[in-house]
């Protein structure tokens, strides 16, 4: 159960701001899309059994659909090869798109500073929270997807027509083909 | 198929002027499977030709995570490699951590006491079963039953329980040492171990096995699917629990014992077809002998060192480093990885979670070997994935690839 | 039993001056061949009724850059599971002209293990069906393992080389 958000209530009825009132569904139904490539995914299987259940935060369905999902959780070393997979992976999901990058080599490159993997993703997309640990311990995961919620929670519903949203994404390239 | 007609008629014409069937424009699609697919396990990529349901030809795609482990051996001192075995085979670090050490050891002619000996076994053969684990579940995930998954997920996080007693760490293990074990076996962690092997584990694994074993549906799904022959799995170059499910008893820790492998009785089990199904049987099979041997080892654990007096590469106790210039001038050499090892070739190889796992090492007397190889089985008998799934269809292939335990981290080193 | 003695007799035996370099390395025995009489050598090795290597275990790549004529090495490793031996097989090649014949006529599994050494070394395997990169990128236009290459990627620029103590 969620809190309800702050807002003028009396007998038979409560008003509050839309955005909040979206803000709270969205966040408590973030539907993760597991894009596991090596240890990290390991761990993501432990949180997604019983033990750790990333279900109880809502995520209860991982869409493998880049098309259905709101979080892109990248777990693992991207190597240069993968790197348009990901770029690829990201431009079909749908606005709003939140990234995480989970472990090291997804935040950095990790200990592989080799000519082959990517230094961490957030050079080819605009990353929302980095997840430490090599590999994070499931509870690290489930932290960060709480992070994530809580992003969603806060975010005004026009924060992706901003300006400084466009810029950024222009900064990574990716452009926003059904907005324009 | 054409290929066996000489003659192809194209037209309604020529099929009756020269009295064949008539030959249609083949109508081959193409299914990129992969490289993000859920039920690729990792990432590779198939380009499959598909004629309707069935597949004609395949084009593999590896190495969308290559991280350069040889090449990043070579500018390694010998204990920080260890770092990059535990990222080779993720599902069963341990063993291939073990092997690294098992392999400097050789190296370095060394001999590691008994009691450290059984601990690496213990610690191996726990590493086998979560291996296993994933693999027979993700093959219930695969086709379908996704509550077999759960089941063995809650013993997998018992095992984790006892890496983390043992290091701290539960997937990147590194709990072993160049000469020995990093510390010794708690109580608590034998206590756990006990528990594991004696309790928990047979229980919710035979319930595991009785969910899937005579389960309609994963039988129809896996009997006869993807078969491997003797003579096709020794030309692909299959080790490990794929071989011996082609019948094959062919067994690294019987044919060249390590870590006294030679003082625990088991048995090596075989399948007949090498099909999906007996390869899943196998498995199960090695889950109950690798619980048969850690109740030997635990019970019959020798008292002494848990590694040996090898001052170059096992770490002195802190509190001597403290107290003693000799152990401080050792711990400093071998944090900053200064010790020159001698001059040398050997190959070591270990029975992995999924075959024989071999060390190819040339050092040269520097810091850091000379050149270091990885065998990995599964880069090896994964090239007979596009053999085995010819002909089958879609659905067929999905099992085939999750009965071949093919870990991304491995193949792609 | 089958010892390395009595390998390096029947190898010798039977190959004389074209085999060389025989040395035992804690406890496989190796040897060294030309270039033209790998496939010889490991089919007889293969089709031999006593010594029986039915398995190729391992190729793989090694660089001398100071092996002046010879920087290139291509090993291969087989076991014979019935007298339970191994054997290491090289063949020097100079870097000008790295070319190995290929073993994939005897064994399917040499396929990727070639494409590998190719993509980690350029060592070219004459007779190999499908000689391309399998690891690293296509468009990729140096091989890598080769010592004179960097293991960091040159282009990178996040990794501040004062931060890192490089």
């Amino acid at each position: 159960m969620t809190d309800a958000p702050p807002g003028y209530g009396g007998p038979g009825f409560f008003a509050t701001s839309l955005d909040k009132v979206i803000g709270i569904a969205r966040s408590n139904s973030l539907w993760p899309l597991p894009f596991a490539t090596s240890c990290c995914g390991i761990e993501f299987m432990a949180t997604m059994g019983a033990h750790y259940d990333i279900s109880r935060f809502g995520a209860e369905r991982p869409s493998f659909s880049p098309r259905q999902s709101d979080v892109l959780l990248v777990m693992g070393t991207i190597a240069k090869k993968m790197g348009p997979v990901v770029k690829q992976v990201y431009l079909q999901m749908a606005e709003p798109r939140w990234v995480v990058a989970v472990g090291a080599c997804a935040s950095s490159g990790g200990i592989f500073d080799t000519y082959s993997v990517l230094q961490g993703i957030d050079r080819i997309i605009p990353v929302d929270v980095y997840v430490p640990g090599c590999p994070p311990r499931p509870e690290q995961i489930l932290d960060g997807l709480m992070q994530v919620q809580e992003l969603a929670k806060g975010e005004s519903l026009r924060r992706r027509e901003t300006e400084e949203y466009r810029a950024l994404l222009e900064s990574y390239n990716i452009l926003e083909k059904n907005d324009r | 198929m054409t290929e066996n007609n000489t003659i192809v008629a194209r037209t309604q014409e020529e099929a009756l002027a020269l009295n064949v069937p008539l030959q249609e424009e083949n109508n081959y699609t193409t299914l990129n499977l992969g490289p993000t697919h859920p039920a690729t396990h990792g990432i590779f990529q198939n380009i499959l030709t598909m004629d309707g349901e069935r597949i004609v030809s395949s084009e593999m795609t590896v190495g969308y995570i290559h991280r350069a482990f040889e090449k990043i051996a070579e500018r390694r001192p010998f204990y920080q490699i260890t770092t990059l075995t535990d990222r080779m085979n993720y599902c069963s670090s341990p063993i291939n951590n073990m092997g690294w050490h098992m392999t400097v050891e050789k190296l370095l002619e060394v001999t590691v006491p008994k009691r450290a000996q059984y601990i690496r076994v213990i610690m191996m053969e726990l590493a086998r079963i979560a291996d296993h684990l994933i693999c027979s579940s993700i093959m219930g995930v695969d086709t379908g039953a996704f509550s077999g998954f759960l089941y063995v997920m809650q013993e997998r996080e018992k095992i984790y329980e006892v890496y983390e007693e043992m290091c701290g760490a539960r997937l990147t293990t590194n709990m072993g040492r160049i000469g020995g074990m990093e510390r010794d076996l708690s109580p608590t962690a034998i206590k756990k171990i006990k528990d594991l092997v004696y309790n928990s584990l047979p229980k919710v694994f035979a319930e595991f096995e009785e969910l899937f074993d005579r389960n309609r549906i994963f039988r129809d799904r896996t009997i006869g699917v993807g078969p491997v022959s003797k003579e096709m799995a020794v030309s692909y170059g299959f080790t490990g629990p794929n071989l011996r499910a082609a019948g094959i008893d062919y067994d690294v820790r019987v044919i060249e014992p390590y870590s006294s492998y030679e003082d625990f009785e088991f048995e090596i089990p075989v399948g007949h077809n090498g099909d999906t199904y007996d390869r899943y049987k196998v498995r199960n099979a090695e889950v109950w002998e690798s619980i048969k041997i850690i109740r030997q080892a635990i019970e019959n654990l020798p008292e002494g060192p848990y590694h040996a007096n090898e001052n170059h590469y096992y770490l002195p106790p802190k509190q001597a480093v403290y107290q003693n210039m000799e152990a401080l001038i050792y711990h400093f050499k071998i944090v900053m990885g200064e010790i020159d090892a001698p001059v040398g070739e050997v190959y070591h190889a270990v029975e992995g979670g999924n075959g024989e796992l071999g060390f190819y090492l040339i050092s040269d007397g520097g810091r850091a070997p000379f050149r270091l190889h990885f065998r990995r089985p599964c880069f090896i008998y994964y090239q007979a994935y596009g053999e085995l799934i010819k002909g089958g269809t879609v659905s067929d292939a999905i099992p085939i690839m999750s009965s071949l335990n093919v870990i991304a981290g491995e193949l792609d080193a | 039993m089958i010892d390395n003695q009595r390998l390096v007799e029947e190898i010798g035996g039977q190959f004389g001056e074209k085999v060389h370099r025989f040395e035992e390395n804690f406890g496989i025995l190796g040897f060294s061949t030309a270039p033209e009489d790998l496939l010889s050598v490991v089919a007889f090795l293969k089709e031999h009724p006593v010594l029986k290597f039915n398995f190729l275990t391992d190729i793989t790549g090694v660089h001398f850059p100071d092996n002046t004529g010879a920087e290139f090495c291509s090993v291969c490793l087989m076991h014979s599971w019935e007298n339970r031996i191994r054997v290491r097989i090289k063949v020097f090649v100079p870097k000008e002209n790295p070319v190995v014949p290929s073993l994939t006529p005897l064994f399917d599994a040499a396929n990727w293990m070639e494409r590998e050494t190719f993509d980690f070394y350029g060592i070219l395997y004459s007779g190999h069906p499908n000689l391309k990169r399998i690891l690293n990128m296509d468009d990729m236009d140096y091989f890598p393992m080769r010592k004179e290459y960097a293991l960091e990627d040159p282009t990178r620029r996040d990794k501040i080389d004062d931060l890192f103590g490089r």
